[in-house]
């Protein structure tokens, strides 16, 4: 089932399906993080940014790209 | 755009002209290139040894630090993710490493997946190379594993595990950039760049043009290509499949990572952001700013420096002197006993009556003098605001003590980790005023400075949230020299004015930003930031970040406090002064309902805003107009240095529209509080 990456829960796990936006993809490519990618929702603040983590790496994202964000759970 | 390739014109022509910088053809230039926080400075420091050469690069906040290896230059570059031009750092780091002769990346092998991107772009662009795989202690740990001779064979370059904190590896490094070689390159890549030779003097700037780098192509007068994202799609596979191959990793809770998750927690995150700013208040809201400040300004500047220079300049011109005798009375306070003053129309060193007169009254006494001076060329340069007596005074033993202190905060944040989590955790409310978490740093350096945190607009991320961000600096934030004041004036007024304060500050706050981001034109960027793991500042790198941050305002600013103290002197003398004070006072009488004498407050507030409020001690204002005053200083204009800065920064045109917006704010909310107060009495 696909949800936007802003409506994950904490601590779930998430692949990573559609960046729309070609600046925030390729600025997360660097980071590590692709189309693809399984990642975790390691915080997330009301209304707010919520951070992704990839290995040991932390991201923290916009609401608003977050928003954008497509993916899908992972069982 | 256009400014930054000013900047990187500037530049360039910095680099072609400066002897210091420029080496001859048998010398090597070794660039240092990482991702942020991966310990580069070490390296740096530890190859360039103690002589380096930090240079500001032209409109930018970002150093970049050049030193000697023997016969060879090594140049430090600002932390990036990849090489292109996302940002001001990027843009400053392309065009080091596009002058490289040797590159040494170094690699923080806890986040290898995320740092061998930019160490595959390195090797597609050609350069010979070696990789310092630095915080092997700190893997260890984390619980990751890597098989360094397989990574070194599958790169093809010499990678070297370091500690460099532990000084571990830091010799071995330095010898294997003998042995720095090409590694192995994206063969497809490869055969692509080579058609666009050609066009392009090298392979690095092949890369630039073909991952649709718009500068470097403009350079050479080609079309940038678009193969950015199928290059770096392609580029990130490989690496993940280096990463397969090498790194084993089992997962561990460490200490830190449960700081650092708990520093953005929503509800305990609060509380540690409460601590955070306690303890800024305390170190530099209390003990710099009012203890320290107070014994530098008070007893170094104004009894020893400026009475040095007052006695100089008093030797030679006519001055009238006045002599105060003083007392400490019970509480310890100085009380005027006696005041007798003297002229001398020649200056003091012709003795005459006057002279022996004088000595015979200070004899044995505790004596504060006041020169007055009759030329006005030496009241410009030693009178009360003179451009040798208060300005110095006001830069060197207010201002610096209060940057450096401010500066010095902010590196240990940044240090361990902790910045840019504040950042993520007041995202929240900037947005809803077109700012994203990183403008929390202009922000808190605003209670340092104005001025300072004008500059520090530049790291934002569009024009839009700098127009912003610099509008909310100059017309709500008050700086530290002000806010002293305004503590002692309010705690005076009792607690319902401050409230009253606070409330009035923060509406004109959001109701600015609100304003601002529904008018401007354009999108502000949203937050999309790496966070560091919570590590232990380490104080060689909390100096140098706070002495080059320290030095390169002191330098910038400097000359614009100078300037603004010469106008003032310069209207003083002139007789403007007052004249302006007159054509101010039926507004300050009438409209705010304050004693006439409050309108010299609002003209020195112009020059140094804690002077303007400073006014307000000696008025015996009531509660009420103790609010009014405050409210209407606050908003006011900012002091002279801050607006040649905001003028320089944001150009002629926004910047006179903030200034003009700030009277405007300033004498219609003041006019609003005290109307209303004047309903309800």
């Amino acid at each position: 089932m696909k949800k936007r990456l802003s409506q994950a829960r904490r601590n779930e796990q998430l692949k990573i399906v559609s960046i729309p936006d070609m600046g925030t993809r390729t600025q997360l490519i660097r980071f590590g993080i692709s189309e693809g990618t399984t990642v975790r929702c390691h915080q997330k603040l009301p209304l707010g940014p919520l951070i992704i983590r990839y290995k040991r790496q932390e991201i923290a994202i916009g609401r608003e790209i977050a928003d954008t964000i497509l993916t899908e759970k992972v069982a | 755009m256009s400014h930054i390739d000013t900047a990187v014109g500037h530049f360039h022509h910095h680099t072609t002209h400066d002897d210091s910088i420029l080496p001859p053809k048998d010398q090597k230039k070794i660039v240092l290139v990482g991702n942020p926080n991966v310990g580069k400075s070490v390296f740096f420091n530890h190859l360039s040894g103690l002589y380096a050469d930090v240079s500001n690069y032209p409109g930018t906040t970002v150093d970049v630090a050049e030193g000697r290896m023997g016969k060879d230059y090594v140049v430090d570059t600002p932390g990036i993710y990849g090489v292109s031009s996302f940002n001001d750092e990027e843009r400053v780091a392309r065009d080091v490493i596009l002058d490289a002769d040797i590159v040494l990346n170094v690699v923080d092998a806890v986040h290898l997946e995320r740092d061998l991107f930019l160490t595959l772009q390195l090797i597609d662009m050609g350069f010979p190379m070696v990789v310092a795989l630095n915080f092997m202690d700190e893997m260890n740990k984390e619980g990751v594993s890597i098989e360094v001779s397989k990574l070194s064979e599958l790169l093809g370059i010499p990678v070297i595990p370091t500690s460099a904190v532990h000084h571990l590896g830091l010799a071995e490094v330095e010898a294997a950039l003998n042995s720095a070689r090409p590694g192995h390159q994206d063969p497809r890549l490869h055969g692509k760049l080579h058609e666009l030779l050609k066009m392009v003097g090298s392979q690095p700037e092949a890369l630039m043009v073909y991952e649709g780098d718009e500068a470097v192509s403009g350079r050479h007068g080609v079309k940038p290509l678009n193969f950015r994202e199928s290059s770096y799609v392609d580029r990130r596979l490989r690496a993940n499949e280096i990463i397969r191959q090498v790194v084993r990793h089992v997962d561990r809770r460490t200490f830190r990572e449960w700081l650092g998750k708990v520093s953005v927690h929503p509800l305990m995150g609060i509380p540690i952001l409460l601590g955070v700013l306690l303890v800024l208040y305390q170190t530099i809201g209390v003990w710099v700013a009012q203890d320290l400040v107070g014994f530098t300004e008070v007893e170094l500047g104004n009894r020893m420096y400026e009475r040095l220079v007052k006695d100089v300049f008093a030797e030679f011109t006519a001055v009238s002197v006045k002599a105060d005798i003083v007392h400490a009375d019970a509480d310890g306070k100085e009380v005027v006993v006696d005041s007798k003053s003297f002229f001398f129309p020649d200056g003091k060193r012709y003795r005459t009556g006057e002279t022996l007169a004088m000595q015979d009254f200070v004899r044995g006494k505790n004596v504060v003098y006041t020169f007055e001076f009759g030329q006005p060329w030496a009241m410009v340069f030693a009178g009360e605001f003179g451009v040798l007596t208060m300005t110095v005074t006001y830069i060197v033993f207010l201002l610096l003590p209060l940057v450096i202190g401010f500066y010095g905060f902010l590196s240990v944040l940044e240090d361990c980790g902790y910045l840019p989590r504040l950042a993520t955790l007041v995202d929240r409310m900037l947005t809803g005023i077109g700012l994203n978490g990183r403008a929390i740093i202009p922000i808190l350096l605003g209670f340092g400075c104005v001025t300072m945190a004008t500059i520090t607009t530049r790291l934002l991320g569009t024009n839009r949230e700098k127009t912003i961000a610099a509008a909310i600096l100059n017309f709500v934030i008050p700086c530290s020299a002000q806010l002293a004041v305004i503590t002692a004036l309010l705690a005076a007024a009792g607690g319902t004015y401050i409230l009253a304060y606070v409330l009035i500050m923060l509406s004109a706050l959001v109701i600015l930003g609100t304003i601002l981001n529904s008018f401007l034109p354009g999108k502000s960027s949203a937050l999309l930031i790496d966070l560091p793991p919570m590590r232990l500042p380490r104080l060689d790198n909390v100096t140098k970040k706070t002495y080059l941050k320290t030095y390169h305002f002191m330098k910038e600013a400097t000359p614009w406090f100078m300037f603004g103290a010469a106008v003032v002197s310069i209207m003083q003398v002139t007789g403007l002064l007052v004249a302006w004070q007159d054509l101010f006072a039926p507004v300050t009488t009438g409209w705010l309902s304050l004693p006439r004498e409050a309108a010299t407050a609002f003209v020195m507030g112009m020059v140094r805003r804690d002077f303007g409020a400073a006014g307000f001690l000696t008025m015996g204002l009531t509660p009420p107009q103790i609010l009014v005053g405050l409210v209407t200083l606050t908003l006011f204009v900012p002091c002279v240095a801050s607006v040649m800065v905001l003028l320089k920064e944001r150009g002629f045109k926004e910047g006179a529209l903030i200034w003009l917006g700030t009277w405007v704010a300033a004498f219609t909310i003041g006019g609003l509080v005290a109307q209303i107060i004047g309903i309800f009495h």
